[in-house]
């Protein structure tokens, strides 16, 4: 046997165990998204050390680069709102602390940022909302947890970058961001564990028909959108937390 | 529960994980004791696992519930259950021994370090415990990116050892990948006993055979095979000890492991030793590895060096084992698994507790070290001589199996080989031993590792020593125990038609 | 000769693929640049995805998305007529995994930089040959 065509509809791989998953998906779990039922139920032992592999991408950046101490060789840079003028504050010293008229800016600063400012306070609630609509509707069009958590993810990035990495560190700190991520690869865990606790084998959607007080097909259904779900908010933190590590160098101060 | 074994087995750890961190950032001190006893509960599951593949001849466990090829399953039989015990045995014998050198060396990033190490041994068990070629994968990619981050924190040049070691491991990560994908495209299914059951059909496929070769090709890179070794020293040397004792036993020898799973589940032996010219040349490959490794250990003068060139030569042996093709060469390179990584595990372990108590692990750190440090080196004596391969430790029955399946398959360039890299380590360490008992130690008034009361350092404390002492004993009872275990264990665990 | 001529052209999606994975490792083994290597990885990783996605493809067949959802399954199903649905799956594992070796392989690489201060190998290399 040689290398089958392009496209051949006889070829083993296309005859002999996908057949299955596409003609008996809706009756086993009544999700018309065939990708995310085999994603997400079939071969969903995978997809969730898939989750694993990203959440121990984020805590190795974590480990390899996180920086707690500032060394005394870091400089800050302040700016007068009013005039202009720029302060550098070196060695640890601090500044007046009632000097609200400075303004703490980065190192690579430049001015006149105002498009980019309010373009992006225009387009990132619009992005959020689709990403959140990519999740949701990972039953019914392309679509899941992992699309949806980037976009997600990408919409704090670019919020990072139109602002400064202080205003992103500000509404999505480290703490909330790590448990984030922490929260999302647990609910898929503990989906599989609670269905151990409830009698099936790991990650056996079926059981959770008892809890959930609906029939196991649509248990099945609801137990795919709970885990996509949660793949959803870990991709999303580890994102964010893996551009704030690469681009402040562990440090959390200032970045791009 | 105990029919949930072979999930709990994995899903344990990979939830203490999640705790392990979120303890690192509320009370620290909580971190070593949750990932004891995840591993503790791994450990006894994997025993369990054992004593039911010896009633049952086989554990099989689905997914989601749903039966192989449409779920993923998970198959225990003999080959995995004893492996499955001495990986979880060395991972939990390694996290109590080496807690005071991750309290020294990583004060505060203990949660982050107590979380990768977790997460490598999820990925490590996962490897030897699957039955779906593509669930390996995902599962050797936990293992080598939490093995990648673990190393890159090291000593100077630790960043750009990980760096090389990333680009070799994804290469080979990558083409046992191709090779799957291959399997794939000719069979349509991703379970390893079902590629198994349609394969004999198309034996005669070019895309099989490009399967096995890309396959074997990603296999080797990752276990560090002669010529694709070169990331293994630099990456091995410059790691920090609490990493480099977890990682060095499991890595390549789960390798090996999956090596052998291939070539006698999926690809079953009449096609793997189908070709007389292959087999032969893998032998010779694995004897120029050992020779190479044998020869360059000997011109390294700090001693973690010279371990991972020794490992290097290990390698050499499982691999030309296993490509032997006979009975007595496989049940060598499947005890050797077990054997290497215990010993290993015992020799990083001494030289984690040196580079604890010295400021470097040179050959002029170690003199005199005899006195000052009695009971590591004298766990360090009993590795040394199982990797010579003298009784009654195991080492020497390992050894006696793969000579004597080297002489039933006539290749005696396998055997010379053998016997010289034992030479050659006899050399090695009886090096150290005369440097270690018989050199004199410096003045203590002017060695720069003195603590502010001026003793003469002793010996690693308590907690480091206890365990090192049990895998020490653990190297002697394997020995005595060979029997047993290739009776019990090994002997079902390579297929009949092999002889 | 017309041989291996229709050998080439019949099987292109294959000589595609291989292709672009021999760019990804020439850019990582004969490039000195770090940041190139890394990319070369990237690219070598990528050229696998399209190698698995393109065995899912099936002639007049559509997305494995079956249009009417909850109606009860009142149209029969056949499976000839969506493309097979496994490959894609794989291969979301596949560039997560990507995606995440990417982030550690910049994570050390920035590590590299701070250490000695240049991402070129054979600088590093001087460096550490004089120390």
């Amino acid at each position: 046997m040689a290398f089958p065509g392009w496209g051949d509809p006889l070829s083993p791989a296309s005859t002999h165990v996908s057949p299955y998953y596409i003609e008996n998906t809706i009756e086993d779990t009544s999700v018309p998204n065939i990708v995310t039922a085999v994603l997400a139920d079939y071969r969903g032992y995978d997809t969730m050390f898939e989750t694993a592999v990203i959440f121990s991408a984020g805590i190795a950046c974590l480990f390899l680069l996180r920086r707690m101490k500032r060394k005394k060789t870091d400089f800050r840079h302040y700016r007068h709102m009013a005039t202009g003028i720029t302060l550098r504050i070196e060695q640890g010293g601090k500044i007046h602390p009632t000097a609200k008229e400075f303004e703490r800016i980065d190192g690579l600063w430049v001015p006149h940022d105002l498009i980019i400012r309010t373009t992006g306070r225009f387009i990132i609630p619009f992005i959020q909302i689709f990403a959140l609509y990519v999740i949701a509707h990972g039953h019914y069009s392309p679509g899941g947890g992992f699309q949806g958590g980037v976009i997600l993810g990408a919409s704090f990035i670019l919020f990072a970058i139109s602002n400064d990495l202080r205003s992103a560190l500000n509404r999505m700190g480290e703490r909330l961001t790590a448990f984030f991520y922490t929260a999302g690869v647990s609910l898929y865990a503990g989906t599989g564990a609670l269905c151990i606790l409830l009698g099936a084998n790991f990650l056996d959607y079926s059981a959770l028909a008892t809890i959930l007080l609906v029939d196991p097909v649509t248990a099945r259904s609801y137990g795919i959108l709970i885990v996509e779900i949660g793949v959803g908010i870990a991709v999303m933190a580890v994102m964010v937390i893996l551009y704030y590590n690469l681009v402040s160098a562990g440090k959390f101060d200032e970045g791009l | 529960m105990s029919r949930h074994f072979p999930a709990l087995i994995i899903v344990i750890p990979l939830i203490s994980a999640f705790f392990i961190f979120a303890a690192g950032g509320l009370k620290k001190t909580y971190c070593f004791y949750i990932a004891a006893a995840a591993l503790a509960i791994s450990l006894f599951s994997s025993i369990g696992l054992l004593l039911q593949v010896l009633q049952n001849k086989v554990v099989v466990y689905h997914f989601g519930g749903w039966a192989p090829p449409w779920g993923i399953a998970y198959r225990i039989d003999y080959l995995n259950g004893i492996v499955l015990v001495a990986v979880a045995a060395i991972s939990f014998l390694n996290l109590v021994a080496t807690k005071k050198s991750v309290e020294k060396d990583f004060t505060e990033k203990i949660g982050l370090f107590y979380t990768l190490y977790v997460l490598f041994v999820t990925g490590i068990l996962g490897i030897v415990v699957t039955g779906d070629a593509f669930n390996l994968y995902v599962l050797l990619e936990i293992a080598s990116l939490t093995g990648y981050a673990l190393i890159g924190m090291g000593t100077e040049h630790a960043p750009l050892a990980s760096l090389n070691y990333v680009f070799m491991g994804t290469i080979g990560a990558s083409f046992y990948l191709l090779g799957i994908g291959y399997l794939y495209l000719a069979t349509g299914s991703l379970n390893m006993l079902d590629i198994a059951s349609i394969l004999p059909n198309i034996f005669q496929s070019n895309v099989v055979l490009l399967a096995f070769v890309i396959c074997l090709t990603g296999l080797f890179i990752k276990m560090a095979l002669f010529p694709m070794h070169a990331w293994l020293p630099n990456a091995y040397t410059y790691s920090p000890s609490p990493a480099i004792s977890l990682i060095a036993p499991l890595t390549t020898k789960v390798m090996v492991y999956v090596m052998i799973r291939f070539l006698l589940t999926v690809f079953t032996p009449s096609f793997s030793y189908g070709s007389m010219a292959v087999s032969t040349s893998f032998v010779w490959l694995a004897v120029i590895a050992i020779v190479v490794g044998s020869i360059l250990a000997l011109s390294q003068k700090s001693l973690k060096r010279m371990l991972s060139y020794i490992v290097i030569a290990e390698i050499g042996y499982m691999v030309g084992g296993v490509w032997l093709g006979n009975r007595a060469g496989l049940t060598g390179a499947i005890l050797h698994i077990i054997n290497d990584a215990a010993m290993t595990l015992c020799v990083f372990l001494v030289a984690g507790n040196i580079l604890y108590r010295l400021s470097g692990d040179s050959f002029d750190n170690l003199k005199g070290l005899f006195r000052k440090m009695p009971f590591s080196m004298g766990a360090f004596v009993v590795g040394a001589l199982s990797i010579i391969g003298v009784p009654p430790t195991g080492g020497f029955f390992s050894k006696w199996y793969l000579i004597s399946g080297g002489i039933a398959a006539g290749h005696y360039g396998f055997v010379i080989a053998l016997l010289f890299s034992s030479l050659v380590n006899v050399v090695l360490f009886f090096r150290i031993f005369e440097i270690a008992y018989f050199e004199p130690s410096d003045c203590p008034h002017i060695s720069d590792r003195m603590d502010e009361e001026g003793k003469i350092f002793n010996d690693a404390p308590l907690g480091m020593l206890v365990p090192l002492m049990i895998v020490a004993v653990g190297l002697i009872v394997l020995g005595i125990f060979t029997d047993t275990i290739v009776t019990k264990v090994i002997q079902f665990a390579i297929p009949g038609e092999i002889s | 000769m017309v041989d291996l001529l229709t050998i080439i052209i019949s099987k292109y999606n294959y000589w595609g693929y291989i292709v672009l994975m021999m760019v990804g490792l020439y850019a990582m083994i004969v490039k000195k640049n770090l940041v190139k290597k890394i990319i070369g990885m990237s690219i070598f990783q990528t050229a696998i995805i399209f190698f698995y996605v393109s065995i899912g493809m099936k002639k007049n067949a559509t997305i494995p998305i079956i249009s009417h959802g909850h109606d009860g399954g009142e149209r029969a199903v056949h499976a000839v007529d969506f493309i097979n649905p496994l490959p894609h799956v794989l291969m979301l594992t596949a560039i997560v995994v990507s995606v995440a070796t990417l982030g550690v392989a910049l994570a050390l690489a920035i590590k590299v930089y701070r250490q000695y201060n240049s991402l070129e190998e054979d600088v590093i290399d001087s460096l550490i040959k004089e120390k």
